[in-house]
Parts: C-alpha cells; structure tokens; sequence
C-alpha cells in the first residue's frame, strides 16, 4: 500500500517537475449562462499566450471560455518558468501576450522593449506553509518552521517564490535554515509530497492543486509577500486585436472567478 | 561548438573579474570538482569489478544486469533523481531504514550529491571498462594463474595495467559527466549553497534572473573541466 | 616426481580421454592433427579446463578427481606452462615477467628479481632483461617464456607447441636450446605439438592422440618403424596397410596381397618406406611377388626424390629420382607396373 502510494507521488512529482502537467479540461466551465462576458468582438485568429507554470490550469480554463465567446479565436498557451519565457520574448519568440508571476521578471521584458503599453496585474498569489497531508508535525506559524529538526525547503532567491518567502520570513523575524533551495515552487512542492521535507513555503495556488497529498496552512506574514501578477500585449505579437481581447477577458468576473477557484486573490 | 562559440561571445568581459570573484562561484566551483572526483572514485570501486562480472564471470542474469547498468543513461536525470529518493530519502526502501536506525539521510547533504552524480555516470565507466576487458586477452589472466596469482593478483597485476587506458578513458568520461549532472542532483541532493549546489545548479538558477551570471559560470564550469581534462590526457593517455 | 592422469573432457560433440604418465626428468610429446585435443590436454592438466572424468595425480598427490568433487585451481598446482604465443605480460621487463612467479609466491621483489635475472642469463639472455616483450625476439620471447615457467620451480612442466611461432631457423636454434634446458628440469615434461620431428628431437617418448584418443605411443624408434594409424603412417613417411597374415603373405583386400620379410598370423600392419617401391614400364621379370599393376594419380617433389602418389589395387606411394621419373614419362594417368621388395616390407600385429 504505502509503495504504492509513494509510486503514484513520484509519478506526480515527476510531471510536476518536468513541466509536463497534462492540459486540462475540454469541458465548458460550469456555470457558463452569463453568456458573452465581455467585449468578444476584434479577437479572431490565432492568440499565443506564454503563461508562467502557476497558470498552467487556470489560464487553460480561462483559455476554453474565450473561444467560446469568439468563436473564430483559437488560443495556445504555453507555460514554463517566467524567466525562461521571458528571455525567449526578448529572444523574438512570437507571441501575442505575455501573464508572468512576478512584477521583476515582467521589468526585464518591458525593459527590453518587448511590451505594448503598461503591464496589468490581473491576479495575486500568497505563500502557504505547504505541509504533508494532515501535518503531521503540527506546524501551525512560521516560527515553528524553525524548529530544530524540522526540514524546510524553500524556492531559490533567484525565482520569485524564493523572494517571496524571503520577504514573508524577514517580515516574521523568522531565521531559519532551509535543507534545500529548489528551482522551482512545483520542485519545493515535490520535496514535502515526497516527505522529503517537512515544510515547504509554496503558493496558495500550487498548495491547491496538490490538495491530495499536501495540506496548505495560511499565516498573516504572507499578507508582507504577496506576489503579483502581471500580464501585458507584446510589441511584435502577430495579433495584437486578440492580444487586446484577451487582456480585457482576463479582467472579466468569470475568468477572475476561474482565478479564484485555482487559489488566487483579486489584485 | 557553436554553443560555446555563443557563450564565448556574450560573456560579459568586462564585469568578469568582479563576478569570478564572489564567493558563491567559488564555493560552487570547489564543491564540483569535490564531488565529481568522489563521484569517479565511487564509481570505480563499484564499477570496474562490476565490469570485470559482465566481461569474465558467467551467471545467470548477466544479460538483465547489463541492461540494468545502461539504465541511467536511458533515464532522465531527474526521473533518475527521484527513483534514488525512491530509495534513499526518508520514506524510502534503505534511506528509511537508515534515517530509523542511524538518523541519517542521504538528501540534500554533500554525500547525496555524490551518490547522484555517481548514479548517473556509473554506466559511462561500466561501459568503458568492460569494452576494454572484452578487448583484453583473458589468457594473459590464465597463464598469471598458472605461474601462482590468484584471481585478485591477477587482475590488480596483469589485467588492471593491460586495461589502463579503457579505464583512464572511463573515468574521464565518467568525471566529466559527473560535472555536469544536474537533474538527479537537484531531484535528490537539493540545491544548497555549499553544501549541494553545484555549478550546473548555481548556472541553472543564475539563469532565472541574470544571464550574464550564467554565462560567466558556465565560462567557468567549461574552462576548469577543458584544463583538467586535456591535463589528463596528456599525463593519462599522451605517453603510451 | 611423477605424473598419473586420465583425461576426461567433454565438449560439444567432442570427448577427449586421454591417458597420460610420465617419469620424473621424462619429456612426453603429445603429438597429433590439428582438433585432435592436445591443447584440451593440456590446458586439463594446468587446471584451466576442468575435467568431466578421471583424474591428475602429481607426486601421488591427487590434483583433480570429478568423482571427489576435487579441483585444485590452477595457482595452486605449481604446474609451469610454456603457452603457445608465450604470453608474456605485454606491460612488464622481460626480468618483471620472470619475477612475477615467484613474487606471488612471496619471493620478496629484490630477491625474486635477482633470481629471475639470473635465470635470464642462463638461457641467454642476460642483456635482454629490461626490455619488453614487444622488443624481444620471437627466439628470444620463447626463453623468456620457459625462463618464467621455470622460475617457479614447477612439478610438471607444460609447453604447447614451443616452436609453432617461429621460423625455420630460429626454430633449429631453439629446439637445441629448448632440449638442453628440459633435459635440466628434474620433474616430467609434457609437450604438445603437431610437428613429428620437433616431438622427436625433443621428447623421450611420443603420445600420438586423434579424436581425442591415445592412438600409439612409444619411443621415436617404435612410432617411425610401425606406425599404428594412417596420420602416424603420413608424419613418418611410410605406406601403411592394414591385413590378415599368414605367414609371410598379408591379404590386404580380396584381390591384393603382399609378401613380408617378417612371418606373422592374424590382424598385422603392413609397413614399408616409397623409397622400397620401384616401377617400371612393362611387368618386371623375375620376381613375380609383390608386383601389380597402377595408375600415377599426382607426382609431387619430396626431397631430391619426385613423390609418386599411385591407384590401382592400393594407393600407394613411391619414391623415384628425376631421371627415372622422365624415363618412364611419369604424369597423372601413366600406367605403370609397381614392385615390392619383400625384404622392404614390415609387418607387425594389429
């Protein structure tokens, strides 16, 4: 039983962390009788969207939605870390909006030149002390991350999660000495799935989407980090009506409440 | 080539000796070398007997086992990374028992970073080895047995010289893919400076928010392993 | 020191069963065609081929027996082995490869080296000791090889085809020299080799194994003057027959008989050299016995002698000298008359 089950954790650890999550739902979004939502004419033909790896399953939900609304759009997304995205728009990658997870990463592509107009902040997340499921250490605040035999693992400061919970430990006062620094907030997620550590500071979102094997426990310093983010049109997008569309759906109630159920807060 | 020629190029030539000298680099630096060269160490303890099975002893499985020594390099690094969590972490099959009985664990110390880079590079030694056994006349450990060696005389005297430079090979290939391993490290070591970050880890995350960094750590990384490597080869494979 | 061994070894489609003595300070040849199972032999007796069945006793201590599950591994033999190429050790001094011996028997390095060095000078080659085997000679590689073999100090001395890999006159050199060094090694010899004249020079007595069996053995003299099998019969150079005597008549077929100088009854081989066969144009007069009439099949040189192989009754081949040859105008398909001189002819029981 419990081989297996570790089996099925590294299973899904191993998607999460070769990026490969498997796009989700065809189905129409439930509760879809409000009808057009939005301002659907001008998007037609295809839109790219790159998307930060947070996003993959609510942007893909979001996606479906829009085309309903019009009809002779056809979105494509593809998501990675906002960084590798970001240098491959500096790079010339041609696409028509750009949704990263941290004002930072977005600074670098409007600093290149690469963006149209001022980057929105469409969606917040908030870290969450991701913890195996029914925390079994009972780990309840930050400062009890930093008790002794107590293994954290945090993002790298260089990826925006990292900095995130460096600014929410610092707010805390918490001095705490993580084992590990991982690439990646999926990567951290996959440490404490694997029981590999105890704690881990990851997104309310990521601690949602992994609701079967980690439980999420909010604490007041994450209100100090709270990360933002930001979309915005491309310069040298081939489509810059459905760029345009697409930025005005995101700000929908609909596609905020898709946001919202995937853990995210309003801006 | 043209890789390095882009890498060469884009260097940031002149903040170089500002950013070689921060003390991440360093730290970064002598934790690769450290543990590429344990790696290797490892790997020809356990490999070359292991290679000396699959080329001279005959038993059952032999077959399975060789198909099973080329695993790693089939295998992602990084689903290598979590079979050897799988494994070695704390719920896993040996690490549970040793976390229980000893409170010892494997990831994310120095140790686990050599065990993963080990891992990955065993089959480019094993490889190596046993091509150059096969190649090696196994009289020559015949007539050592009937002049009074036992098997383990025979391969350490005879066998080990005449192999020499299959193993030398092996165990370049072996260090330099131990270098450069990146995903079964952070899969099952972590990244920690100075204790498991190594300098494909510091490249991948320098990455995420300052390329030049990158690429001076990448200049680094590949500088350092040409030197050692061409060093080798003179002193290894250049006077035979 | 004495050797007692029955060879038993089975292998795909071949078995080779083999008995197998010999005396302290004797030097047996095994002696046979190519897959006969010599080196099988050989390699059974060094412990590098396990036996299926008999046994290898050395000084009335028993090696090898299947039947008491007893094997001694090969380093424990104390068995020396000349290998067919040598063998040496590509990496180490001609002095390093005739340490090696008695450095794993704990010969201290100094000590080992000085003997072996010694032992280097003894078979002629003292100023080769530091070279490698790559710089030696083919002549010289060979004593280099029977010099590690005999640092040993072994019980048995094991050499497989010691002269195969040289040529012709390296080889007289090193037969000579090779004798004088075996005639030193106090316990037995054996030697295997395809080559009559170098088992002859060399060995006190012959083993003549085919398919894996002990077909005759002997001395030189007892093997060339009556070869028991057609290969020994070849090596030696004689014409062999196999037949039913009666006295001085053998009935080799229905139709064909021979008549010997040596009385004999029952089952006998019929021996006699090419040279004894002399042939003619026309039916001889005079001696009507042994005389028949043939066909030249092949006529090839053999020495200053042209060798005709001959068919009729039975094949049979003669030796004649270039000018009789043209006489007769001897070429495949002449028919000429064949005759025996009794005298010439030897017969021996089956």
């Amino acid at each position: 039983m419990r081989a297996r089950r570790l089996a099925a954790v590294a299973v899904a650890a191993l998607l999460a962390m070769t990026g490969c999550s498997s796009p989700a739902a065809d189905e129409p979004i439930g509760g879809g009788s409000s009808g057009p939502a939005g301002p659907g004419s001008g998007a037609a033909g295809p839109v790219t969207v790159l998307a930060a790896a947070s996003l993959t399953e609510s942007f893909t939900a979001i996606g479906t939605r829009f085309e309903q609304v019009n009809p002779s759009a056809e979105v494509s997304f593809s998501f990675g870390g906002s960084a590798g995205l970001a240098q491959q728009i500096i790079a010339g990658a041609p696409a028509d909006v750009f949704a990263a997870a941290s004002p930072t990463t977005m600074k670098t592509v409007t600093d290149a030149g690469a963006a149209t107009g001022t980057p929105v902040t469409f969606a917040r997340n908030q870290l969450v002390i991701a913890v195996p499921k029914g925390n079994p250490k009972g780990l309840a605040t930050l400062a009890a991350l930093a008790g002794s035999g107590i293994k954290v693992a945090l993002c790298a400061e260089q990826v925006p999660c990292g900095t995130a919970a460096g600014k929410a430990l610092s707010a805390a006062g918490v001095r705490l000495t993580p084992v590990t620094l991982e690439q990646d907030v999926k990567a951290a997620l996959a440490k404490v799935k694997l029981g590999e550590v105890d704690a881990a500071l990851v997104y309310r979102t990521d601690a949602k989407a992994a609701a079967a094997d980690v439980d999420g426990v909010e604490f007041p310093e994450s209100a100090g980090a709270v990360n933002d983010y930001p979309i915005v049109a491309l310069e040298d997008g081939p489509n810059p009506a459905g760029a345009a569309a697409f930025l005005t759906f995101i700000r929908t109630p609909e596609a905020q409440r898709i946001l919202t159920d995937a853990g995210f807060q309003q801006p | 080539m043209l890789p390095l020629a882009g890498l060469l190029i884009r260097a940031p030539w002149t903040t170089l000796p500002q950013r070689l000298t921060e003390p991440g680099v360093l730290a970064a630096l002598r934790l690769s070398l450290l543990t590429a060269t344990l790696a290797t160490v490892v790997c020809l303890l356990l490999g070359v007997p292991l290679a000396w099975l699959l080329a001279r002893a005959r038993f059952p499985g032999r077959r399975l086992v060789r198909a099973l020594v080329t695993v790693p390099l089939v295998l992602p690094p990084v689903v290598g990374g979590v079979a050897l969590l799988l494994v070695f972490g704390r719920r896993g099959l040996v690490g549970g028992w040793l976390d229980a009985t000893f409170g010892f664990s494997l990831p994310f110390t120095t140790t686990g970073v050599v065990v993963a880079e080990a891992f990955v590079a065993m089959p480019f030694l094993v490889i190596s080895v046993e091509g150059a056994l096969r190649g090696a006349d196994p009289r020559f450990e015949e007539a050592a047995a009937t002049l009074g060696a036992s098997r383990w005389t025979a391969f350490r005297r005879v066998t080990l010289p005449l192999i020499g430079p299959g193993v030398a090979a092996g165990a370049v290939l072996c260090w330099a893919r131990a270098l450069g391993e990146f995903g079964a490290t952070i899969t099952f070591a972590g990244n920690f400076p100075g204790r498991t970050q190594t300098m494909p880890l510091a490249v991948y995350l320098a990455l995420e928010q300052d390329l030049d960094a990158a690429i001076v750590l990448s200049l680094v990384l590949l500088v350092v392993s040409v030197v050692i490597l061409a060093g080798l080869r003179d002193r290894w494979l250049g006077t035979s | 020191m004495s050797l007692d061994a029955r060879l038993v070894v089975r292998r795909d489609g071949f078995t080779l069963d083999a008995v197998l003595r010999a005396e302290a300070g004797e030097v047996v040849a095994l002696l046979g065609p190519n897959g006969a199972g010599k080196t099988t032999a050989l390699r059974a007796l060094a412990g590098l081929v396990p036996l299926d069945d008999g046994h290898i006793e050395l000084d009335g201590e028993r090696l090898d027996d299947p039947a008491g599950k007893l094997f001694t591994a090969p380093e424990h033999r104390h068995i020396g082995v000349v290998f067919q190429d040598y063998l040496l050790f590509p990496h180490l001094s001609a002095v390093e490869n005739v340490a090696f011996g008695p450095r794993c028997r704990g010969v201290p390095r100094a000590r080992a080296r000085a003997d072996a060095a010694e032992l280097l000078g003894r078979v002629g080659l003292a100023e080769h000791t530091g070279k490698k085997p790559r710089q030696l000679s083919g002549g010289q590689a060979q004593r280099v090889a029977l010099a590690r073999a005999l640092a040993t100090g072994p019980r048995l001395l094991l050499l497989d085809e010691p002269l195969a890999a040289l040529d012709a006159r390296t080889r007289l050199d090193t037969r000579a020299h090779l004798r004088g060094h075996l005639a030193g090694h106090a316990g037995p010899t054996v030697l295997v080799t395809h080559d009559p004249l170098d088992a002859m020079m060399l060995a006190d007595r012959l083993v003549i194994l085919e398919h894996g069996r002990v077909v005759q053995t002997g001395d030189a003299a007892a093997i060339t003057s009556r070869p028991r099998t057609d290969y020994v019969a070849r090596l030696v150079g004689l014409n062999l027959y196999r037949g039913r005597a009666d006295g001085e008549l053998v009935r080799i077929t229905d139709d064909f008989a021979l008549t010997t100088a040596t009385p004999q009854h029952g089952d006998v081989f019929v021996a006699f050299p090419p040279a004894a066969v002399a042939l003619y144009a026309a039916r001889p007069d005079g001696s009507p016995r042994n005389t028949w009439r043939a066909t030249v099949a092949a006529v090839s040189r053999h020495g200053d002698a042209l060798r005709i192989e001959l068919t009729g009754a039975v094949t049979v081949a003669a030796d004649v000298t270039p000018a009789a040859a043209v006489q007769l105008g001897l070429e495949p398909g002449r028919e000429v008359w064949a005759s025996l001189k009794a005298t010439e002819a030897t017969s021996y029981p089956a």
